[in-house]
């Protein structure tokens, strides 16, 4: 693999990640359970998107092939998808929702502080901008895990229901492949093992906090990042999130 | 506009507060929650700033309903942006009507339960893009038409939640035009989307100032109290005005063959909308009017255990630091 190659993918986790998770937080849009969530929902959500359009566009500057953020978001079917197979699964309820954002948030706050340092200005300045986004995302997600998790009998159970489906999802964050070896030879990606070792401080205080337990099996499932194997979902959100672009191409909007 | 129809109530006050009042109003004071006020007034207002706050509520719908199919990341973006805001508006409106002495979680079961009303616009289905476009360029338009008076409303914190308000609702029309301007220019398919989105909601957007002065019979005392600043007519005029000049520049055609500039009243001539349908969406029998409810409904109480959940351990918390303490 050349290193624009893993540059390019690397870039498309950033911006899938981001643009996946972006548009499931969108789905609340409306329906939240107090109105204080649904502004802070399309908050998030509307962070997430922009952060988007700087990591999708940079990808297509450096694949240097013409391909605009809207192009790589609207115009790639699922195998070409590099996001994680957390950010794809379906909101659930509210509890599932902030669960799958807290550790997404945990992963990210610290993946973006190690980026800010990264050889390549262009990553560093977006890992930066995004950064500060990003913690308070982290602030509020944990805050909201710990509330619900410590807070009435039903909440607690649906947030260790949330925890339990969700926790299989973790550890490809932290599994690295070729793409995570040849960004960090370059000086871009983190070490993954310190990255893990970092998330699971945050983690583990979050959820003793919340009073939840930490599932004991290890076990990861992957192929999201890689784009070997999606789960069923993705496809689903991609039919409307990519419908407008598809049926009327060549359209502007 | 958000609020239609709003009853007013009369007043059974002292004759002397009552001219009293009048005169603070007159003189164009702002009221303000600690000062004495008719009953009337209280309840009008109340019923006027929920129902306006519930329509920013409802009003997420619609436009919500294309969040996840926004063509373009920008256009995604600008439409998360202004359906925060719209939450943003009934957030300020609940608190103002708080300040009447009225919760919003009691507001909330009146909407809930079908006491309180909405907009009546809000219960028409959004079906193509361009009507991403039609909403915030004729609903958020018309919407400015009357909150832009009500900036000068005698009462205070409804007058200040109109002021912050007013400057987010003229970028949402902008926004908006802008999507019709795309539209207009765009494809062959893009101009049908965007004529067809002007097709069905011209007469609701003119629907949106509610019935004719003739039949509107409350607004007589809103108006000397400064709750309601111009008639239904004198805004609906205005807003007919200012948007057909706007249709001519994108090249689309208002749906009435009976528009016409009248030298006259320097004003256009146009055909009222349908007012049997009126009727029927506020009494719940518009296109969407049991979706609208049922999806605020079920918002609320699938999302119990977490309001509960939340208070639940805010209370754990006070508790641990008091004995601390
Ligand atoms: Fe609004
Ligand atoms: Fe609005
Ligand atoms: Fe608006």
């Amino acid at each position: 693999m050349t290193d624009q190659t893993a540059l390019f993918e690397y870039l498309l986790r950033l911006g899938d990640n981001t643009l996946v998770l972006g548009h499931r937080v969108s789905e609340w849009c409306g329906h939240a359970p107090v109105l204080e969530e649904d502004i802070a929902l399309a908050n998030t959500a509307l962070d997430l998107i922009g952060q988007t359009q700087m990591w999708l566009g940079l990808a297509g500057e450096v694949e240097n092939a013409g391909r605009s953020a809207d192009d790589l978001a609207m115009h790639r079917d699922v195998w070409d998808f590099r996001n994680l197979l957390l950010v794809e699964q379906p909101n659930g309820d509210f509890g599932q929702t902030l669960m799958r954002q807290c550790l997404f948030d945990a992963f990210h706050v610290e993946l973006l502080t190690d980026l800010t340092n990264a050889s390549d200005d262009r990553i560093a300045a977006i890992a930066a901008k995004a950064l500060k986004e990003v913690t308070y995302h982290l602030d509020r997600s944990s805050e909201t895990v710990i509330g619900l998790g410590d807070g009435t009998d039903e909440s607690h159970r649906r947030m260790q229901a949330a925890l339990d489906l969700l926790w299989p999802y973790v550890g490809e964050m932290f599994t690295p492949d070729a793409v995570d070896d040849a960004m960090r030879a370059a000086g871009i990606a983190p070490d993954l093992n310190d990255l893990r070792a970092r998330f699971d401080t945050r983690i583990d205080a979050i959820l003793t906090e919340a009073t939840l337990a930490k599932p004991e099996s290890a076990y990861a499932q992957s192929g999201g990042k890689t784009g070997f194997r999606h789960s069923e979902h993705l496809g689903h959100m991609l039919t409307q999130m990519q419908w407008l672009q598809r049926a009327y191409p060549g359209a502007t909007w | 506009m958000y609020a239609q129809m709003v009853k007013s109530e009369a007043s059974q006050d002292d004759p002397e507060k009552l001219a009293g009042f009048q005169a603070r109003i007159d003189a164009g004071e702002k009221i303000e929650p600690k000062d004495w006020m008719p009953e009337g007034y209280r309840k009008t207002l109340i019923r006027q700033i929920g129902q306006h706050a519930h329509s920013e509520i409802v009003g997420q719908l619609p436009e919500g309903n294309w969040i996840t199919r926004a063509p373009t990341l920008e256009r995604k973006a600008i439409l998360l942006a202004k359906v925060q805001d719209e939450a943003g508006h009934g957030l300020y409106l609940y608190c103002a009507a708080e300040t009447l002495g009225v919760s919003r979680d009691e507001l909330t079961e009146m909407l809930l339960d079908g006491r309180m009303k909405y907009s009546s616009i809000f219960n028409y289905p959004t079906l193509t893009w361009a009507d991403m476009g039609a909403v915030g360029w004729l609903v958020d338009g018309a919407a400015i038409m009357n909150q832009v008076p009500l900036q000068r409303t005698s009462y205070g914190p409804y007058s200040r939640a109109m002021i912050r308000i007013c400057k987010e609702e003229s970028f949402h029309q902008r926004q908006g035009y802008h999507i019709m301007m795309k539209m207009a220019q765009g494809t062959p398919a893009q101009k049908k989307m965007a004529q067809d989105a002007l097709n069905r909601f011209w007469y609701p957007s003119l629907m949106m100032f509610g019935p004719s002065d003739k039949d509107s019979v409350h607004s007589a005392q809103s108006m000397k109290w400064k709750i309601k600043m111009n008639t239904n007519d004198e805004l609906r005029q205005k807003f007919v005005d200012q948007t057909v000049p706007q249709a001519e520049f994108l090249g689309l055609t208002v749906p009435d063959d009976t528009l016409r500039w009248n030298e006259e009243k320097s004003g256009y001539d146009f055909a009222e909308p349908d007012w049997s349908e009126f009727f029927d969406v506020i009494q719940g029998n518009g296109p969407c009017n049991t979706e609208r409810l049922a999806a605020r409904n079920k918002a609320w109480d699938d999302g119990a255990w977490v309001r509960e959940g939340l208070m639940a351990h805010a209370a754990k918390k006070r508790a641990a630091k008091l004995a601390a303490e």
